[in-house]
């Protein structure tokens, strides 16, 4: 997901297919004037496809753009500010109805979003914030509520202990130093445990959302930590690098130590209903459907709230059972 | 005495044995005995920086040779990417003989790609960081294309036996890079080939003309650093029981290049120290579990890494020592036990 930029902009400048050309551009030009057909034209720049999280969350626009006839004119970035920017100005003078984008970087977006606003177009961000102080640029943004996960896996935590007096020993693993899901994530936890003054986060480390990071790190807390009770990782990526570390130490993951993660891939949800991990608060790419009716609300001109969350949910052990054939990415 | 302080790899050693002894502090178990096998901090160091030592190895007699090789990382991650597509598609993912057979083929792959580096170098003549770099960016492309951008998971006993298995109380892993130290040290401080590989770093032209084939000495370099790159991949995807292509290797060639330097190994070629690059590997693991283990901000890590790499190259830098340390020696013991 928004992991590390620098592993987007290097797979954006790698990936081998074409340039930012927005697909099928110039030919239906005039379908994109909207007072012609009621047919409503969707000009989406995604960032790339840096991870399976970013594949799904693609395919559900382009799969709930085609059920809701919306004719979507996707462009890939490739990690990339500069294509994002002329894939916009393209989408401006193809005069679409409406412009979604899921930025790449936080800032830098004024002026072309200005454009987009002097041309009619309401723009609606996606998964990602932009910066800009004039949030009239932009109609809305969608996406998930970080501190929320946070919270969320924290809420679960303070129920599980629930009327014990025993001491909690929890250790930490945040994503990427510095990045928004990290900072959030942690945030949303500590709020959420102050609910029960015996749970403590004893250590807390980065592992940089990958699983060889979390397995090292899990490696060297397992070893200086005596009596940890629950490990809380800000994705599922490191709590399956952690779950290795756990039984390589000889422990039963899921029981001897509780595991919470965010995220809800497939891996994490096979983990889930293995037993391995006891909690997932789930992070949905699948805003497709929720975005279709947000274009068609701009594009009929009604005010949008300014900030829309991503319908999302969490699992326990038993519900990833069900939910797990369903998981497609 | 004076001449073990003046040995290039005393301060390092000693940085080594400090955050060593911090560790034994601070872990419950520095080394014990588990399911018999050796089990805890020490051995976790030993085990982990597996992936880095073979990195480092191949990228010393690289840099020997006056070159550099930034595309380790991405090797590495083509080369797990391969062995996990294969092993993924097995019917018995816990046969030995495919499971090893895999393994070839991904260390042949990784020899490939060492020999199109080697060829770019000193064949076309492309400088090293610029032909490297080439196969640093595609080679991630490459990688992810193999698995299709998303991460492959293999339950292969075999195959996660590279990482985190034991063989004679060891850490396989450990083995495999020990046994890599030793066959690279036999063959360049028992051959003439270390000699050959300093020479051609010192100056390819002289060397040529003295009637050493600098080309192929060259090529050879970067396919034995593609190798151990492959290698490393291997063990780095062996150990997480799956294929990352986009985390895998992700930015090793500097910790390797820093292992190398902090070795003493001159980045200008022409001299290199295979021991001090294990010790500046193993240095560095040290440091990335010292930090977990103290318990130093996440914040705080860059820093604190950053804080410990500077006062190791000021203490390689002569100059510096000569400034801070040559006022407090008393010259006449000096000039006893160094005599001229």
């Amino acid at each position: 997901m928004r992991r590390n930029i620098s592993a987007a902009v290097l797979s954006g400048v790698l990936a081998v297919s074409a340039l930012a050309g927005c697909g099928g551009g110039g030919d239906d030009a005039g379908s994109g004037n909207s007072g012609g057909d009621d047919k409503i034209t969707l000009g989406f720049s995604q960032v790339g496809a840096e991870s399976g999280w970013r594949t799904a969350n693609t395919k559900s626009i382009q799969e709930s753009a085609a059920s809701a006839g919306i004719d979507l004119k996707f462009s890939d970035a490739q990690g990339k500010q500069e294509n994002q920017i002329s894939a916009i100005r393209n989408f401006i003078t193809q005069k679409v109805d409406v412009i979604a984008f899921s930025p790449v970087v936080t800032s830098g977006w004024d002026a072309v979003l200005k454009e987009a606003k002097d041309a009619g177009i309401p723009v609606i961000l996606t998964d990602r914030a932009v910066d800009s102080q004039d949030t009239s640029l932009y109609e809305t943004f969608i996406g998930s509520d970080f501190v929320e996960e946070g919270k969320k896996a924290g809420d679960w935590l303070v129920k599980e202990y629930e009327g014990k007096t025993d001491k909690v020993n929890v250790v930490e693993l945040q994503g990427t130093t510095g990045s928004a899901p990290a900072i959030d994530r942690q945030k949303g936890f500590a709020e959420a445990i102050k609910a029960n003054p015996n749970i403590t986060i004893v250590k807390s480390q980065t592992g940089d959302f990958k699983r060889a990071d979390g397995k090292t790190v899990m490696e060297t807390f397992l070893q200086s930590t005596p009596d940890i009770d629950v490990l809380y990782a800000h994705n599922d990526d490191m709590g399956l690098g952690a779950i290795e570390a756990i039984e390589a130490a000889g422990k039963k993951p899921g029981t001897d130590i509780k595991i919470i993660t965010v995220d809800a891939v497939k891996d994490g949800m096979t983990a889930l209903a293995d037993g391995k991990i006891n909690f997932i608060v789930e992070c949905s790419p699948l805003l497709g459907p929720q975005l279709m009716d947000l274009a068609k609300k701009a594009a009929a001109g009604e005010t949008l709230e300014k900030r829309v969350l991503t319908e999302e949910t969490t699992f326990t052990q038993e519900q990833a059972k069900t939910e797990l054939p369903n998981r497609k990415y | 005495m004076t001449a073990i302080l003046k040995n290039r790899l005393f301060w390092p050693a000693a940085i080594l044995v400090v955050l060593l002894v911090v560790n034994m502090f601070t872990s419950n178990q520095f080394v014990t005995v588990r399911d018999g096998h050796l089990f805890g901090t020490f051995i976790d160091i030993l085990r982990g920086s597996a992936p880095l030592v073979l990195v480092a190895l191949g990228m010393t007699l690289v840099i020997a040779t006056g070159g550099i090789d930034l595309s380790v990382g991405s090797v590495m991650a083509i080369s797990g990417a391969v062995a996990c597509l294969l092993i993924s598609d097995l019917g018995n993912q816990n046969s030995v003989g495919s499971v090893l057979l895999i393994i070839g083929i991904a260390i042949l792959v990784s020899l490939v790609l060492g020999l199109w580096n080697g060829a770019l170098v000193a064949v076309i003549g492309i400088q090293p960081i610029i032909a490297t770099l080439i196969l640093m960016v595609a080679g991630r492309g490459i990688a992810q294309l193999i698995t299709d951008g998303q991460i492959i998971n293999v339950q292969s006993g075999p195959y996660a036996t590279i990482a985190s298995g034991f063989f004679l109380a060891l850490p396989v892993a450990f083995l495999i890079a020990a046994a890599a130290v030793a066959l690279i040290t036999l063959l360049t401080r028992r051959t003439a080939l270390g000699l050959l590989l300093e020479s051609v770093g010192g100056s390819p032209t002289a060397s040529r003309l003295a009637g050493i084939g600098a080309r192929r000495i060259t090529i050879m370099v970067y396919v034995v650093s593609g190798g151990f790159a492959g290698l490393a991949g291997l063990i780095y995807s062996a150990n997480i029981k799956s294929a990352d292509s986009i985390s895998a290797g992700n930015l090793i060639e500097l910790d390797a290049i820093l292992a190398v330097v902090i070795g003493g190994t001159a980045l200008i070629g022409g001299r290199f120290s295979i021991a001090g690059t294990v010790l500046g590997a193993i240095l560095i693991q040290t440091l990335g579990v010292t930090v977990v283990a103290v318990g130093v901000p996440a914040k705080a890590t860059l820093l604190f890494k950053a804080i410990v790499v500077v006062a190791l190259c000021l203490s390689q830098s002569p100059t510096f020592r000569q400034k801070v340390f040559g006022r407090f020696k008393p010259r006449p013991a000096v000039r006893a036990e160094v005599p001229a």
